[in-house]
């Protein structure tokens, strides 16, 4: 994006753009994208600021009663509510209940002991603005949380399964011979298999859960789409004339690999790892809904969506609907996002 | 014809081996000992011995891959370490649930995308056609565990019309009772990608001159869409369908947890739990050589379907 606007002062001297502040123009000239990054950047900002610990630091501390009903409907029964709230009886303690408690005569001792110490009860909330859990958490707490952590797993683990895709790639495509046939064997093996299948089949083995966990297994996983395609955009490049210049130069293996190569398919780094962002965060709230994810000591939106389903019967609907709403809205958006990314950085690739 | 199906074959050796050996680095290098796992809460040397000695743990590693080779070539993975059962009768147990469920989707999800796709494509470009896309890519988006989920409360708690979870005995209770709700909300997920897919694909050949000659000749659409354009459009679509197949057999995990039907999804979560590696192993392999046949069967089928492709 900087490249946008570093050539766009220079619109007006040249007709010549250079790629990326094409495809930038291409890509923000509808009102679509543009609204889909505001999107996501809010969503960015929101993970950004739970990282540094500015927003949902609490979400684990109950604050209300068990399934505080949403603000909006205050009123609705609700057994630990409001509406329904007890009053206790105060028993006042007499010589006939003095002569079978054993303790009666300590009584006055216990009041004083107690003084030292200073208390002060914390008043439940009978509502919140969305809602409360059985443990009595914030709704809209729990699910920043819990964007944050799904966001960071897919973002992360699509990080690296782009990285090891293009290392695999680039060497498989530039080098070719032993060295593409020996990965070619290692992507049809991992091919061969289903993916969640083999996810799964990892996540028996690795015994500690944690989100590092769920991003090792989903990146070391979910390289070979990316392998695939940076494979054939080498095998395509490395015949090219600007490789034969570097050649000519005497530029080293990993120099025209990386330094002339990698920025030519960039872009379609780019759209692959949009592209698994999304694949990823679906894949994580399967596994954590499943039990083999996120432990549970923590939140994302597959360990929200698992919880809800014994909530459902009671009727307390709310956490179910704030975390399929954000969840959707991200994922859409950021769906939404890539299709039209990979319009603007990949014309050829465009879907039929 | 045979020898390039020989050739396709002797090409799986490589492939089979590495995922044997793969499984193996994994389940004996990673995963930590076994016998450990198995010795329970309490272990004590002898007992954790004992166990070793009867997995044959304590062997050199190569005989322990060719004994896990050996396995795999026999179908025999042992018993299972958690239920004691046959590894293969558990997944013959198992699989009939499974395809209860796959089947049915994998016929009705192929035939209403593509009379869909048909339709869509037909009227391409119209506002018809824009919001059934739109609509496509909404749902596409949304996890098929948010279906799962709000789709048992809503019919199965809610409204009552099915019953929220379990299984029965015979396949026709199974289908009129239980496997409904489960494939119908698999269908809402499943059939948007394909009918996007197949869309294309009608698309594509919409704009062949074939089309145009057949038109001049007076032909009539319907004609047109069923007979010269479903067939060559079919090459893909019957791909796309062949290539779904190893997922019949693996089945929804996440259909399988939620309505908690016996099937081998629910099979891999169980063992995945419980660290039943014998059984993780042996779906694994099963699914491997479903994948691969699944290829063939693809390359096979494109020859038959359209003479003009050359087998290599």
């Amino acid at each position: 994006m900087s490249g946008g606007s570093k050539s766009s002062k220079d619109l007006n001297m040249s007709n010549s753009q250079g790629f990326w502040a094409q495809a930038m123009r291409r890509l923000f000239s509808g009102w679509l994208a543009r609204a889909c990054v505001l999107i996501l950047l809010v969503f960015l900002a929101a993970t950004l600021a739970g990282w540094v610990g500015l927003i949902a630091n609490n979400w684990d501390e109950p604050i209300a009663v068990s399934y505080a009903n949403p603000d909006f409907m205050k009123d609705a029964p609700n057994p630990q509510g409001e509406s329904s709230r007890l009053t206790y009886e105060k028993l006042e303690i007499d010589d006939a209940l003095r002569s079978v408690d054993p303790l009666a005569a300590n009584y006055g001792k216990f009041d004083e002991a107690e003084k030292q110490y200073h208390q002060e009860e914390k008043p439940l909330d009978w509502s919140r603005p969305l809602g409360a859990d059985k443990q009595g958490r914030d709704v809209v707490d729990k699910v920043i949380k819990a964007s944050q952590v799904s966001i960071t797993v897919g973002v992360l683990a699509a990080l690296l399964a782009v990285i090891i895709g293009t290392f695999l790639g680039a060497m498989a495509g530039y080098f070719g011979g032993m060295v593409d046939a020996a990965l070619e064997w290692l992507y049809s093996v991992f091919t061969a298999m289903p993916y969640i299948l083999l996810v799964m089949a990892i996540a028996s083995i690795v015994r500690t859960p944690g989100i590092s966990t769920v991003i090792f297994i989903l990146g070391v996983t979910g390289w070979t789409g990316t392998y695939r395609l940076i494979r054939s955009e080498y095998v395509k490049q490395r015949g090219r004339e600007y490789i034969q210049a570097a050649n000519a130069i005497g530029a080293s293996n990993s120099r025209r690999m990386f330094v002339h190569i990698l920025p030519n398919v960039s872009h379609l780094m780019l759209v692959q790892l949009s592209q698994l962002v999304v694949d990823f965060i679906k894949s994580e709230v399967v596994l954590s809904f499943l039990g083999f994810g996120v432990p549970t000591s923590s939140v994302s939106w597959g360990v929200m969506i698992s919880e809800v389903r014994a909530e459902l019967v009671l009727g307390k609907w709310w956490q179910l609907a704030a975390a399929a709403g954000v969840m959707s809205l991200f994922v859409v958006t950021f769906g939404l996002f890539t299709d039209l990314l990979r319009d603007a950085l990949d014309p050829k690739a465009r879907r039929k | 014809m045979f020898a390039y199906f020989l050739r396709r074959i002797l090409q799986m050796i490589p492939t089979i081996l590495g995922v044997i050996l793969m499984l193996f680095l994994l389940f004996n290098f990673f995963a930590g000992d076994p016998a450990q796992i198995l010795a329970g809460k309490m272990p004590n040397p002898e007992r954790i011995a004992a166990i070793r000695k009867e997995l044959g743990l304590d062997e050199p590693w190569f005989v322990q891959l060719w004994v896990f080779f050996k396995q795999v070539i026999s179908f025999d993975y042992g018993r299972s370490w958690t239920t004691n059962e046959p590894v293969g009768q558990i997944l013959s147990a198992r699989l009939p649930a499974t395809l209860t469920i796959m089947l049915p989707v994998w016929v009705l999800e192929a035939a209403i995308a593509v009379v869909l796709a048909l339709g869509v494509a037909y009227v391409r470009g119209t506002l018809t056609d824009r919001v059934v896309m739109a609509i496509c890519t909404a749902s596409m988006s949304i996890s098929l565990l948010l279906y799962a989920v709000v789709g048992q409360w809503v019919f199965g708690s809610v409204l009552g019309w099915a019953p929220v979870q379990g299984w029965g005995d015979s396949l026709a209770t199974n289908l009129s009772t239980y496997a409904w709700l489960p494939i119908m909300l698999i269908l809402f997920v499943a059939i948007t990608p394909s009918l996007r897919l197949y869309r294309s694909f009608v698309v594509e050949e919409i704009n062949q001159d074939y089309v145009r000659t057949a038109r001049a000749k007076g032909v009539s659409d319907n004609r047109i869409m069923y007979v010269h354009v479903l067939r060559n459009a079919a090459i893909p679509i019957v791909t796309n369908m062949a290539l779904s197949l190893p997922g019949l057999v693996v089945g929804s995990f996440i259909i399988e947890q939620i309505f908690s039907i016996p099937g081998i999804g629910r099979e891999v979560i169980v063992a995945v739990e419980k660290s039943d590696f014998p059984v993780i192993k042996a779906i694994t392999m099963m699914v491997a050589f479903v994948t691969m046949f699944a290829n063939l069967f693809v390359d096979v089928l494109y020859k038959v379907l359209d003479p003009r492709v050359e087998l290599k």
